[in-house]
């Protein structure tokens, strides 16, 4: 009579547990481009000298208070004591030394994972223009002419560099299995570097709240073996319609888009005229 | 000098007037207290400005906006005025008549009117000219910074009637030597500030 | 002919603006929910003024409270708007959760734009309307006495701190009601809160009620650190007060210094929305990361005026309740204004993704993590104020222990987020929303209940119910880490903070988990309101006047429960770190002096309560662009100003028979208590006065 009720909340527990596992694989911990692996690492660096600096509190609080409480006749009591050098030096100098191991550790990742620096290739990087709008994505491919909106597809294994401006408020773009994020802003631009190791679809997201309509702002990061990438664009220059001043201008609006679009050419300094908003002036 | 005459920066009472001496102690502490809070507001008006140096988007900029004459002539009004004011200060603290008194506060006062008056004079000039603060973030920085300052010697104006009204009405009781103690400080204060302003912002519309 | 007169009397105010009248429009959902809390509100506040009309309670509040100039009575009433606010914002966060939960490829009940509104105002409440009047309350209450002072150095400055506060809690009351609320967070990022993308009254609410808040603070911190510097009584010098005056001090140094920032911030703001310049727009030079240094440079500052007042108070209550004097005292001065100074050099962490260089970035970075060190020390120092203690778990003692488990892992996380390339994947994700949770409510709000706990038998006579108590501690322990354990894994797979709805359906349990959690934490927070009920009840068994329910230390339990209006009939001297214990144990700590003198003590002025509303006013007037009002308010706070400073009877004397007839009372009292050992100290038999052992 009492298993039943288990074994079927087990039962029923069992797929929940498993598919909230999964959330991690969305994330960092799904890594799939250098940079993310790199982070990754970095993250379990960290994790585990952490484990040092808040063990001991997680262990000596309830131990203290425990062996000290009030009816245990067995442990001293010395309500005076207050002070000891030997403490001191232990709750001082430990972490200090901890935090200049980790100052290194941090100088150098900080560094090497900054997101302006290009990652080392063969290849040439792939240039990406970003454009934040309300509520979606505009990836303009400088070299190939082409623009896409709320999906963004690269080559397996060639570096990224994305570009990044924002067409209305400050927005952020993240893409957390491939790269952290960087702020788009207008009038400015803003710089990441990276790169994907596998072919697969990855959700990429804005994650500043700009409006009504941030939630539904994600965008697919399609990682595609070159060979395919290639016939992708082909079939966006065939395919597609071009991306004209008034299709921007349409674009721009605030809007939530249910699929993503293709556009088979574009203006040829659109990038540069949205950062001077040129486009905005003129209206 | 021992330690007690002399317990807080500015003019101390204490060898003509000990026992308010001890009662400014905490009072114009915390008014210096709030003078440095202010300080930090104009600090970062100034740090926004320094940013904002070069957001001119093509219209007017600090050579093209600025007056040098008319800014100077206020910067001399201004620290006159911070003079009659110490003046005034001394008198009252050896106890001179209240003639004198509000003498050298009066003088004090149309020394801030005027200068309230040069530089309104200057903003409509400016505004004339077209260097409205709508027209760039380099003017929205100055027209910050600069009137807030305007807003201050007002405020420290309004001040001054009152306490002309107060030193007939109350004679020099505690509280109004203690309030003339403060709205000393806070006219040195503004004169500072100001000090401030014309090098930072004035005089780098010389440069050309 | 109406064209020109109500635009002109009631500026931007149409019927719309209503929640009651947008609900009968259209009556979703969404609208009803909006309504329903606009109707909480009007209801709340008929009903609060319908039982003080009725039991004719509005001469002696006006008198005894809302005019009072008592740091103590102030001290009260800043808590209760504590857990008046502290109410709307949790009740905020269960509809969000319960919003997410609902809200995982489906469209849940609440619309964006109102989600939108509900963060907001969760998290601008929970800081400027919560947060600090609970810390700035305790403060109140506690500091004076424990310094040996009779009041604040500027009582009348103190009132109107409360009143501007409670003005403009009033206002975030009346944004449910008219109009509707920012939609940008508590952080109001522009260029999001321009005119040009939102040109609403949502932001102008915001601007108004944070500022005037701001100034409040400002004031206030103004307040304690000249009290702290000037008024601490002969023999107290700043290396023996207690620790919580000097977490007090360095808070109150902290909010000079750094609400300037934040009013500096919202004040450009509001001059570009209101008189169209280009601070932070997106045109004409404007540049919002200004805003950002601006904010954050107050922001970082904001969370040690949150933390460091509840490091004060476990300060006291481990020391109190483990029987033994404070570990390393030194040492936690030192990590204290170690602590306040790191503070202004962090700010940049918040921003790590805006594009500056690694340099940069990198140095503060490790600046952030240079703060882990001395809060680490104040943590070791609690643990060995355990070490050859007697520890008894009273419901403070349950609050510092939780905390320093609690603490510890969002410093964990913290020292995670001080690495940009890792900040850079959890940045603006639900990480970070569980992070600073884990941050603020251990280290604000355990702190601040905690202190409650402590200091309620001396701030009205009786000991809070100690069930109840264990009962709601449980629920805020075992409801955190459900709802904000799950939000570290979302976080780290990347959900979005301020997302009204997801599409991954892995997210969904964790969700229901954190959902669950909210409602436990709803929860214990009923239960705190039933401990006091209960505890009201049966106050008279719990009675506790002789003053010194829990073997205090320090000066504020050498007095009476409550204490006189005037605190101390003859101010004390002290001549060690824990004056009053060592006093019990000389002999000497409840000496009758040879005589009393009269006292004088601040008469009650109406001053605070008109530049409240006024304020309010001023404000309301300002974002509906009713500018009449809003003229009218400002000009009636300058004539009130000018108008006090022609009073002179502003001080009443307590002659010395009647401090002697209060005194022989409490004298008598002690005289006829029943010393109470510690084993005993949490049962009726407690009427505070402890028994004096090693």
């Amino acid at each position: 009579m009492k298993a039943i009720p288990w074994r079927r909340a087990i039962g029923c527990l069992a797929p929940v547990l498993l598919s909230g596992c999964d959330v991690l694989r969305l994330g960092v911990v799904g890594h799939a481009g250098p940079i993310a692996a790199s982070q990754w690492h970095l993250y379990l660096i960290v994790g585990a000298v952490l484990v040092f600096v808040a063990g001991p509190v997680l262990l000596l609080t309830p131990i203290m208070a425990w062996h000290y409480r009030l009816s245990n006749k067995n442990s001293a009591f010395k309500p005076n004591w207050d002070f000891s050098w030997w403490i001191e030096a232990l709750i001082w100098l430990p972490p200090v030394g901890i935090v200049i191991g980790l100052a290194i550790v941090l100088w150098t990742y900080t560094h090497t994972l900054d997101p302006y620096r290009a990652i080392p290739s063969a290849q040439p990087a792939l240039e990406i223009q970003a454009v934040a709008l309300d509520w979606k994505w505009l990836f303009i491919y400088p070299d190939a002419r082409i623009a896409t909106v709320n999906e963004l597809n690269i080559p397996v294994g060639r570096p990224v560099h994305i570009t990044l401006t924002s067409g209305t408020v400050m927005q952020s773009l993240m893409v957390p299995q491939l790269a952290g994020q960087i702020y788009a802003m207008a009038g400015m631009t803003t710089q990441l570097n990276f790169a994907a190791s596998r072919p697969g679809i990855f959700r990429g997201e804005n994650t500043q709240f700009n409006g009504a309509g941030f939630q539904n702002q994600k965008f697919a990061v399609v990682a595609r073996p070159t060979a395919d990438y290639r016939q992708w664009m082909d079939r966006v220059r065939a395919n597609g319609q071009p991306l004209d001043a008034a299709r921007y201008a349409r674009l721009a609006k605030r809007s939530v888009i249910a699929r993503p679009l293709f556009y088979a050419s574009t203006p040829p300094d659109l990038f540069s005229h949205i950062v001077a908003q040129i486009p905005e002036k003129r209206r | 000098m021992s330690a007690g005459d002399m317990r807080h920066a500015g003019i101390n009472l204490g060898t003509t007037d000990q026992e308010t001496h001890d009662q400014a102690e905490p009072d114009i502490f915390g008014f210096w207290i709030f003078l440095m809070s202010d300080a930090v507001i104009f600090a970062l008006l100034f740090a926004v400005y320094g940013t904002m140096l070069g957001a001119t988007v093509g219209g007017p900029t600090a050579a093209s906006a600025y007056k040098i004459g008319p800014t100077f002539a206020e910067t001399v009004i201004l620290l006159t005025s911070s003079f009659t004011f110490g003046l005034g200060s001394i008198a009252m603290k050896h106890g001179a008549s209240n003639r004198v008194l509000l003498g050298w506060f009066a003088a004090t006062l149309a020394l801030g009117l005027a200068f309230l008056g040069l530089e309104l004079h200057d903003f409509a000039t400016m505004i004339g000219d077209g260097a409205v603060p709508t027209r760039s973030g380099f003017l929205s920085s100055f027209f910050a910074l600069v009137p807030l300052h305007g807003v201050h010697v007002l405020a420290g104006c309004l001040w001054l009637i009152v306490m002309m009204v107060q030193v007939p009405i109350f004679g020099r009781d505690a509280r109004v030597k203690i309030n003339l103690l403060r709205l000393g400080l806070f006219w040195h204060f503004l004169d500072i500030v100001w000090i401030a302003i014309f090098s930072v912002v004035y005089l780098q519309g010389l440069i050309r | 002919m109406t064209d020109g007169i109500w635009p002109a009397l009631l500026g931007r105010f149409t019927w719309n603006a209503l929640a009651f009248v947008r609900a009968w429009q259209n009556p979703t959902v969404n609208e009803i929910i909006g309504a329903g809390a606009a109707m909480m509100v009007v209801l709340g506040a008929a009903s609060v003024i319908t039982l003080i009309t009725v039991t004719g309670k509005w001469g002696y509040l006006w008198r005894e409270w809302l005019t009072s100039l008592d740091h103590k009575k102030i001290g009260v009433m800043y808590v209760v708007l504590a857990f008046v606010m502290l109410a709307r914002a949790l009740a905020e966060a269960v509809l969000m959760r319960m919003q997410q939960a609902a809200a995982v490829n489906a469209p849940g009940f609440v619309e964006p734009d109102h989600f939108a509104q509900l963060f907001s105002t969760h998290g601008s409440i929970m800081i400027f309307f919560m947060a600090m009047p609970f810390l700035t309350g305790i403060i109140n209450y506690v500091t004076p006495l424990q310094i040996g002072a009779r009041d604040v150095a500027f009582p009348l400055l103190n009132s109107i701190s409360l009143w501007l506060t409670g003005g403009a809690a009033g206002l975030m009351m009346v944004s449910l009601v008219i109009g509707r609320f920012s939609t940008g967070g508590w952080t109001g990022y522009p260029p999001y809160t321009e005119l040009a993308f939102s040109p609403d009254v949502g932001p102008d609410y915001w601007i108004s009620a944070v500022t005037l808040g701001s100034i409040a603070s400002t004031l206030s911190g103004l307040n304690f650190a000249v009290t702290i510097y000037k008024l601490r009584c002969p023999g107290m010098t700043l290396m023996r007060m207690p620790l919580f005056c000097w977490t007090t001090l360095c808070t109150s140094i902290l909010m000079i210094f750094a609400m300037p920032p934040l009013t500096v911030a919202t004040a450009l703001l509001a001059l570009d929305r209101y008189l169209g310049f280009h601070f932070f727009t997106n045109d004409l030079g404007g540049n919002m990361m200004n805003y950002a240094n601006l904010f954050w440079l107050f922001g970082h500052p904001e969370v040690y005026i949150l933390i460091l007042p509840a490091f004060g108070a476990y300060s006291e209550v481990v020391s109190t309740f483990s029987s033994k004097e404070l570990y390393g005292y030194t040492s936690l001065v030192l990590a204290t204004m170690a602590i306040a100074v790191l503070s202004f050099t962090v700010w940049v962490h918040h921003f790590f993704a805006m594009g500056q260089s690694a340099n940069l970035n990198a140095v503060f970075g490790i600046a952030t993590m240079t703060i882990g060190v001395p809060t680490g020390v104040k943590i070791y120092d609690w643990i060995w104020t355990m070490f050859r203690g007697e520890v008894r778990f009273t419901v403070p003692m349950l609050y510092s222990l939780a905390f320093m488990m609690t603490f510890v892992l969002g410093g964990f996380t913290g020292i995670l987020l001080a690495f940009p390339p890792l900040d850079y994947l959890v940045h603006n994700t639900l990480f970070l929303v569980a992070h600073f949770h884990n941050m603020l409510i251990p280290g604000l709000l355990y702190g601040m209940l905690a202190a409650t706990h402590y200091w309620f038998p001396k701030a009205f006579g009786f000991r809070l119910n100690e069930k109840w108590g264990r009962i709601a501690f449980g629920c805020w322990v075992f409801g955190f880490y459900l709802a904000f354990m799950p939000l570290y894994v979302l976080g780290a797979g990347g959900a979005a903070r301020r997302s009204q709805a997801f599409f991954e359906p892995a997210f969904r349990p964790w969700l229901y988990v954190a959902g669950v959690g909210a409602l436990i934490l709803l929860a214990a927070l009923t239960a705190l309101f039933v401990q006091l009920w209960v505890s009201i009840r049966e106050r008279d068994a719990n009675r506790v006047f002789a003053g010194d329910p829990w073997d205090g230390r320090g000066l504020e339990w050498s007095t009476s429960a409550p204490p006189p209006e005037y605190n101390y009939a003859v101010i004390p001297v002290v001549d060690g770190r824990d004056p009053f214990y060592d006093g019990k144990r000389d002999g000497d700590g409840y000496a009758v002096p040879a005589g009393y003198e009269d006292i004088a003590v601040p008469r009650n002025s109406m001053v605070g309560p008109a530049t409240g509303i006024l304020g309010a006013g001023l404000a309301f007037g300002l974002v509906w662009y009713i500018w009449w009002l809003a003229v009218l308010c400002l000009a009636g706070i300058v004539a009130t100003v000018i108008a006090r400073s022609f009073i002179r009877d502003v001080e009443r004397i307590v002659p010395a028979a009647d401090v002697a007839r209060i005194e022989d009372r409490w004298h008598h009292a002690i005289a006829a208590a029943r010393p109470i050992s510690r084993h005993h100290e949490t049962t009726p038999a407690n009427q505070g006065l402890a028994e004096v052992t090693a």
